[in-house]
């Protein structure tokens, strides 16, 4: 994208490093935001675009999903927030791909970012592509296809289940008449009566015992953990290719988060598909992924197989995180803990962004961004720990 | 008045208690309906140790920690803080004991007032309940920062400019600086991300070895609970279900409940495959609990009994008291 670079040229001096604005240079961000924000919403709305400047191919047939480089900037009265700061990862088909980190670590906006969700006009995908290959063997680049075919897609090819299902359920409708107006709006052909016939039928396969009571219920009638059996028998009426499930079960408890992954983990076998299961609990990401994202700050710090990453961490912060967690085994007095807190988000340093609270951190660390290195075919971190083309002799014999 | 019997060992004991809330006026039945929060629980808790309650949203653990400290009335029952009855003292002399019991919340944003700077919030109970001598006052409340880990210079500081972690800190120091005897935590560490936790989890520990606090730690997650208590209360509906040492919990857990409770614990090792039960349903309303044993309607052993008899809390093992008609009642 060559008008980044326009862009980067034009880095608003001063901001990156202050706390504190003055009005004159608020104003000053809001105007060069305007500009931007401008840009990239008559983009997403032009009418009428051939299908050629959006499909594309996946670079692996095998990939349902492909982020590449991806970049989705808040351009707020205070300073640009890089939510998603460079994201590179796929989700192959028929697989769970975990996405853990910390609150505000982008994992959400990375989501969103490929149903073309990000909170308009503020939030934008700045560079970077998300490929997607739909049912009907077409692939798009989602971060080209305007709005009206994205529309389309969003649905009916992918469906999302968000952490609070009561703000994504409309409180004065009746639970059927919703389920049925999202299988009218994505299937052609479809009759009321058939829209209905699916939707109980729907509601059974999440394991809701009297389907047609449910179905004229409405949601503040249902306990939270039906309301998420909802959500979910919603996600699945048009029989999507890709689940996105963020924070799933984060509201709930225990024994109803063990009923949803369990429902879960059915549906994925029953259709097929691939879900992208965002979650701060490790442990639900140990049971339930078969690829494992470690995002910080907007970046993937570490990624791999569910087994690479629980059993041989290499990230810093990935290790410091398993060892924080207790667990039957955990006999010290003390937990192991991560100092400190995550960098402001709009004043990101220039060097590795766990600097401040890494315990390993070293000289080298103060340079540029580390690389991701490569483990396995499917492990890398990004750390300087393992970069041995930079490390000095003292460096290598700590390690 | 009989005086309670004073058993030093024992910080707190609570008997019996009771704490019923009436169900909207507007009810279409004639006799009241009561949301039975907490329906006759009894424990007792050692000096400087920690007691874990656990049970799912909505099982009244925040009502019997509330109610406990008396943040509001209760229906029955009879609390023994440190050899007094609560429930018998004047309301002036609950109001000077205040401070030996504290309670730590849930929501590090909403408890803290967005109108005072850190130091006020840690130290406006103190000058009022006369904690320190005026003239030692604010170097008092540096050093009840500085245990919490809060640097001074967030003394002028408000509590918007900090993170979630940092507020729970502030809420920490708070209860702390009124040098409190027994503290209260319900869910403290809910709204945090993992790496934080684990610094406010050795947070309260380090306090607790330094100043001897005694905790009632209400939580969720049970993989917490069972790093910081001593002993555990397991409550379901109101009632306490099981009860005793944290081990005997964990290695030999006896009530059904309990059982479903631990396996749905997700572990963080993927080769580990839990044999998992699978409640069914939810939690049935507390207005309305089931006969008998209240969690038989989601019970894989329920027995032709359970549904007459409420089972009665016993002890089978030294520290380990079980409420299941599985076990015999006599
Ligand atoms: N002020 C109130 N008026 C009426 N009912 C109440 C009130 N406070 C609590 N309840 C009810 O009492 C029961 C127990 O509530 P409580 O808040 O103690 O649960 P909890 O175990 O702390 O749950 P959570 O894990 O969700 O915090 C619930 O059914 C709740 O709806
Ligand atoms: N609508 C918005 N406006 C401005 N900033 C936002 C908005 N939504 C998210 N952000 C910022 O983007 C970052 C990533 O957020 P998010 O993806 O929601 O995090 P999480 O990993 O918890 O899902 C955070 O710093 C957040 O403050
Ligand atoms: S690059 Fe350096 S500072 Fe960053 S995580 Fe690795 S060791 Fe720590
Ligand atoms: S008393 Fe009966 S229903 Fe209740 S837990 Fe025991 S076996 Fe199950
Ligand atoms: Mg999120
Ligand atoms: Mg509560």
């Amino acid at each position: 994208m060559g008008l980044l670079n326009i862009f980067k040229r034009k880095k608003i001096e001063g901001i990156d490093n202050t706390m504190y604005l003055t009005l004159r240079d608020e104003r000053r961000i809001s105007k060069e935001n305007n500009k931007i924000i401008k840009y990239y919403e008559r983009m997403k709305a032009r009418k009428n675009v051939p299908e050629e400047e959006y499909l594309t191919q996946m670079r692996d047939p095998n990939n349902v999903v492909e982020f590449e480089n991806l970049h989705t900037y808040f351009f707020t009265d205070v300073g640009t927030v890089k939510s998603v700061n460079g994201v590179s990862f796929d989700v192959p088909q028929g697989k769970i791909v975990g996405i853990v980190g910390e609150s505000g670590c982008g994992k959400s906006v990375t989501s969103l970012s490929l149903m073309q969700l990000v909170q308009a006009p503020t939030g934008q995908i700045v560079e970077g592509s998300i490929r997607y290959k739909a049912n009907d063997g077409k692939c798009y680049e989602i971060t080209k296809v305007p709005r009206d075919k994205m529309l389309k897609i969003r649905g009916k090819d992918i469906s999302m289940i968000f952490q609070e299902p009561m703000t994504s359920l409309n409180p004065v409708f009746r639970i059927g008449e919703q389920m049925d107006e999202v299988v009218l709006l994505h299937e052609d052909g479809m009759t009321p009566e058939s829209a209905k016939k699916r939707s109980i039928e729907m509601l059974r396969l999440v394991g809701i015992a009297m389907p047609e009571k449910i179905y004229s219920k409405y949601p503040h009638e249902l306990s939270g953990g039906m309301r998420q059996r909802v959500m979910i028998a919603m996600a699945l009426s048009c029989n999507p290719r890709l689940i996105i499930a963020d924070e799933p079960t984060t509201a709930l408890d225990v024994t109803i988060q063990a009923q949803i992954l369990e429902l879960l983990r059915e549906i994925k076998e029953k259709i097929n598909g691939s879900i992208m299961l965002i979650t701060h609990d490790l442990g639900v990401i140990a049971e339930m992924a078969d690829l494992v994202v470690v995002m910080y700050a907007g970046r993937i710090i570490e990624k791999g197989t569910v087994r690479e990453i629980f059993h041989s961490p290499k990230h810093p912060y990935t290790i410091g995180l398993m060892k924080s967690k207790p667990s039957g085994k955990t006999t010290d007095d003390r937990l192991f803990s991560i100092k400190g807190q995550v960098p402001n988000p709009i004043n990101m340093p220039d060097h590795c962004y766990f600097y401040n609270r890494c315990d390993r951190a070293m000289e080298v660390c103060l340079g540029e961004y580390p690389k991701l290195i490569q483990f396995s075919p499917t492990h890398f971190a990004a750390c300087y720990l393992y970069d041995e083309s930079r490390l000095s002799g003292d460096d290598l014999a700590k390690e | 008045m009989e005086k309670a019997k004073i058993d030093n060992d024992y910080i707190l004991e609570v008997k019996n208690l009771k704490k019923y809330y009436p169900v909207s006026r507007f009810s279409i039945s004639k006799n009241r309906a009561y949301v039975k929060a907490v329906d006759d629980i009894s424990f007792k808790i050692k000096r400087g140790t920690t007691m874990g309650l656990v049970g799912e949203s909505g099982c009244g653990k925040t009502t019997a920690g509330r109610s406990i400290l008396r943040l509001h009335d209760i229906t029955g029952g009879q609390v023994v803080f440190d050899g007094k009855d609560l429930s018998k003292i004047s309301p002036g002399k609950l109001r000077r004991m205040r401070p030996q019991m504290q309670m730590i919340f849930q929501d590090p944003y909403s408890s803290l007032s967005p109108r005072m700077p850190v130091g006020e919030i840690i130290g406006e109970a103190v000058r009022e309940h006369r904690i320190v001598p005026k003239s030692q006052y604010r170097s008092y409340i540096l050093k009840v920062m500085r245990d919490c880990g809060l640097q001074p210079q967030y003394f002028y500081r408000y509590p918007h400019e900090f993170s979630g972690g940092q507020r729970q800190r502030i809420s920490i120091a708070r209860a702390v600086a009124l040098n409190p005897k027994f503290i209260v935590c319900d869910e403290p560490l809910s709204a945090l991300d993992v790496s934080i936790q684990a610094q406010i989890i050795n947070l309260m520990k380090d306090l607790q070895e330094q100043y001897g606090y005694t905790y009632l730690f209400i939580s969720h997650d049970l993989s917490v609970v069972e790093y910081i208590s001593d002993t555990i209360g397991v409550m379901y509906l109101g009632s306490m279900m099981e009860m005793g040492d944290k081990k005997r919990i964990f290695e030999n857990p006896m009530h059904p409940y309990t059982k479903a409770l631990l396996s749905a614990v997700p572990i963080s090792d993927p080769d580990v495959k839990m044999n998992r039960i699978i409640l069914s349903g939810d939690i049935p309303s507390p207005v309305n609990p089931p006969s008998g044993c209240k969690f038989r309607t989601r019970c894989q052993s329920c027995m032709e009994v359970c549904a007459r008899k409420v089972p009665k809390l016993k002890e089978y093992e030294e520290g380990h008291m079980v409420a299941c008609h599985l076990y015999s009642q006599d």
